[in-house]
């Protein structure tokens, strides 16, 4: 760390995103420990959703109705990180094109100024590189990074996630077709089930074929949905978790849909 | 309640072996051809602004241009057509095919015609028409609508091809088995077609304002014996496709072909209009018809946007949703992304807009639009049209309680974090059972279980224990 940041701790407010706070909070706890180890002095404010989900289905005035409480929750941190660059896109990209008064936007458009995903903000706001002194999950395991759409095309997320990674050793193997959707998509899965279960066994067969040890993503229902069908596939061996656990260490939880 | 149109056709083109082989087979090519030639232009970030400059200029003062385009074109000696409805387009070709005693009438590509059911308007009238583009051709074989904007038979294999061939042509025996054989045949059965023709129709991919000319772009040429043969050529197109110049026009050529097919430019890129004094030959009558079909309407909308379009179909070759179901999945002449914004816009049936939803907003869309049309952002646009004049879409009201349930966020922590403890409860080997209102998630794939408490019931345990 530079002297400056040793003077002044920057303040990070955790927005752990729905999924996480409700389905995996090993990745919250993560991607705490993650920032606390860069510097940072890390605030849960009390959250909910971030509207996304309204966002997507039509419901604007629900969307504008959460993203402003969301950003009154947020209003005393120095930066909002997100462990999911669908969420952290919401945050930053589509909270100012919500608004149609000048105040409003410029207050989403400051807002946005202080919103990173966790792997950006890492790698690209504090040159944080997780310490090989740490004991690191096996970094001799093949590993795949699952790119999830809105992080590597709404925020360009691609490099940062596979440096932090590089930096414990760890490389990783782009499957075929690593760039197309897994077919979670929010509401998109239950709504349009037959086709995102056609592009979910698309990505795990693409997965599969290249037999990795671990699959990492930033994004938690990516996630989700690429594991869920690994296992129904019969394809147990293979680890599936966030990102943010493997930087940190935090693998003595089991792999999603695993148990001990 | 019965389920919606694009939800049973995309299940049974997910359950169609056939049309998934033909869409395995086509995928690849289109990405990697479209990828290869754009890696072969050192600025093609810098040509995509440019078409799209061009394209949001024409639009602007898309009245003026239409002006200046008409005016050349009928001091040239060629007629432009106004019509602001598919049944206009339809009764004025027919008045020109009536006045020009056409019994046969060769077709180049125009999705303007196939917008316009314009085969089975002149069929109706005793006009037999005959597509000439072999996708085209294959499809009325099959007396199928196209399945893609430039790939029409994209959905067909080759031996679907075969039979519809040895159905159409008597030949006798012979081998159909190879692409070769194939284009082979088509090209002998047509080539006749061309010198028997009375009249030409073909499509435009622009039309240049400055001198009254449509550009046509094609790769089998079948497009300029159409346009040239017949004594009447009829182009039809619509009203958003005029440029100001010829250096607009080669921004958007600069564009097409490379996002298209993976071309630098179409085999046969012509430039037509009247035909003039001095000129050996060329058709004697020329016309041009422009079809509005609620295009006007949506200009200084917010979805004039999606006017910009070109129609290389580079965001259905890159749209996961497409490929996985196919263009008739769609029900439109104009399938996936590009799609799902025209088709509500244009037809306007309650069900067009469930289309808007079928999109995981993965972005792969507007990442190759060479006009940079916002895509997932005029599908959101949709989706809230939608919800605002139809009210009801399957499962809104859980989406409207979750959203009110979050705006007490203390309520909100302590409610679900109780039911991620009971449902972490009822998990196997870090499962969730199959449960009611899971089942379009678990039929296809498992649901990991929740670790238990919330994360922020959790961290304020911990921080209070500190």
């Amino acid at each position: 760390m530079t002297d400056d940041s040793a003077v002044k701790t920057p303040v990070v407010g955790l927005f752990a995103t729905c999924a996480v706070d409700l389905i995996r909070p090993a990745v919250g706890f993560a991607s705490a420990a993650l920032l606390e180890d860069a510097g940072c002095t890390v605030t849960v404010p009390e959250q909910s959703c971030c509207g996304q989900v309204a966002w997507n289905n039509g419901l604007g005035a629900e969307a504008r109705v959460l993203a402003r409480q969301l950003m009154a929750q947020f209003a005393d941190v120095d930066y909002v990180v997100v462990p999911s660059g669908s969420c952290a896109s919401m945050l930053k990209n589509h909270y100012p094109t919500l608004f149609s008064n000048p105040q409003d936007i410029l207050a989403a458009q400051e807002f946005a100024g202080r919103v990173y995903e966790l792997t950006c903000f890492l790698r690209d706001v504090l040159d944080y590189r997780p310490s090989p002194a740490q004991p690191t999950a096996g970094n001799e395991k093949k590993v795949v990074y699952h790119d999830s759409c809105a992080g590597l095309r709404e925020l360009g997320i691609r490099t940062q996630p596979r440096d932090l990674l590089a930096s414990l050793g760890v490389t990783v193997v782009d499957p075929q077709d690593c760039d197309v959707c897994c077919g979670f998509g929010g509401t998109f899965c239950v709504k349009f089930e037959d086709i995102s279960a056609k592009m979910v066994a698309d990505k795990a067969r693409n997965i599969a074929a290249q037999a990795p040890d671990v699959v990492l993503g930033g994004d938690l229902t990516c996630l989700l949905n690429i594991a869920g069908k690994l296992q129904r596939d019969g394809h147990d061996h293979i680890d599936v978790r966030h990102v943010a656990e493997y930087l940190a260490d935090a693998t003595q939880h089991p792999a999603i849909g695993h148990s001990e | 309640m019965t389920e919606p149109g694009f939800i049973l056709r995309s299940r049974e083109a997910l359950a169609d072996p056939v049309l998934q082989s033909a869409m395995d087979k086509a995928r690849p090519g289109f990405v990697r051809k479209r990828s290869d030639a754009i890696a072969r232009v050192a600025n093609f970030s810098e040509l995509r602004d440019k078409a799209r400059e061009v394209r949001q200029r024409s639009l602007r003062d898309l009245d003026v241009y239409l002006g200046i385009f008409e005016r050349r074109v009928t001091a040239a000696g060629g007629h432009v057509h106004w019509a602001s409805s598919t049944d206009d387009l339809r009764r004025i070709v027919l008045d020109i095919a009536k006045a020009a005693g056409a019994r046969t009438a060769t077709k180049g590509k125009s999705m303007i015609a196939e917008e316009a059911e314009l085969n089975q308007a002149l069929e109706a009238a005793g006009i037999s028409p005959r597509e000439t583009d072999l996708g085209e051709y294959i499809i009325q074989l099959a007396g199928e609508p196209p399945s893609h904007i430039v790939a029409p038979a994209l959905h067909k294999t080759r031996p679907q091809i075969a039979d519809l061939f040895r159905t159409a042509h008597a030949l006798g025996e012979r081998q159909l088995e190879t692409v070769q054989d194939l284009v082979d045949e088509a090209r002998r059965v047509i080539r006749s077609h061309y010198l028997e023709a009375d009249i030409g129709i073909t499509g435009a991919n622009i039309l240049i304002a400055d001198t009254g000319t449509m550009v046509l772009c094609t790769n089998e040429g079948n497009g300029d014996l159409t346009a040239s043969l017949p004594d009447t050529h009829i182009v039809t197109t619509s009203i958003d496709k005029v440029v100001a110049s010829w250096d607009d026009a080669s921004a958007i050529l600069r564009v097409l072909a490379r996002s298209a097919t993976g071309q630098a430019i179409t085999t046969y890129t012509s430039f037509y209009g009247p035909r003039q004094p001095g000129d050996l030959d060329g058709p004697s009558h020329f016309h041009v018809v422009l079809l509005d079909n609620r295009r006007s309407s949506l200009l200084g909308s917010e979805y004039q946007e999606m006017l910009q379009c070109i129609k290389c179909g580079a965001c259905m070759n890159h749209c996961p949703v497409y490929q996985a179901v196919g263009g008739h999945s769609y029900d439109s002449v104009y399938p996936g992304p590009m799609g799902a914004v025209l088709t509500p816009l244009l037809r306007g049936e309650r069900g067009d807009y469930l289309l808007p939803h079928a999109s995981t907003f993965c972005g792969r869309c507007e990442e190759v639009c060479p006009v940079r049309i916002p895509l997932p952002s005029l599908l959101r646009k949709l989706r809230e049209k939608d919800v605002r004049e139809h009210h009801q879409r399957g499962g809104i009201w859980l989406i409207r309680f979750y959203v009110a349930l979050a705006r007490f966020p203390r309520l909100y922590r302590v409610a679900t974090s109780a039911l991620s403890v009971l449902s972490a409860k009822l998990a196997k080997r870090g499962k969730l059972p199959r449960l009611p209102g899971l089942g379009a998630w678990q039929r296809k794939r498992d649901m990991a279980a929740p670790q238990g408490a919330s994360f922020q019931q959790q961290w304020r345990a911990r921080r209070k224990s500190r």
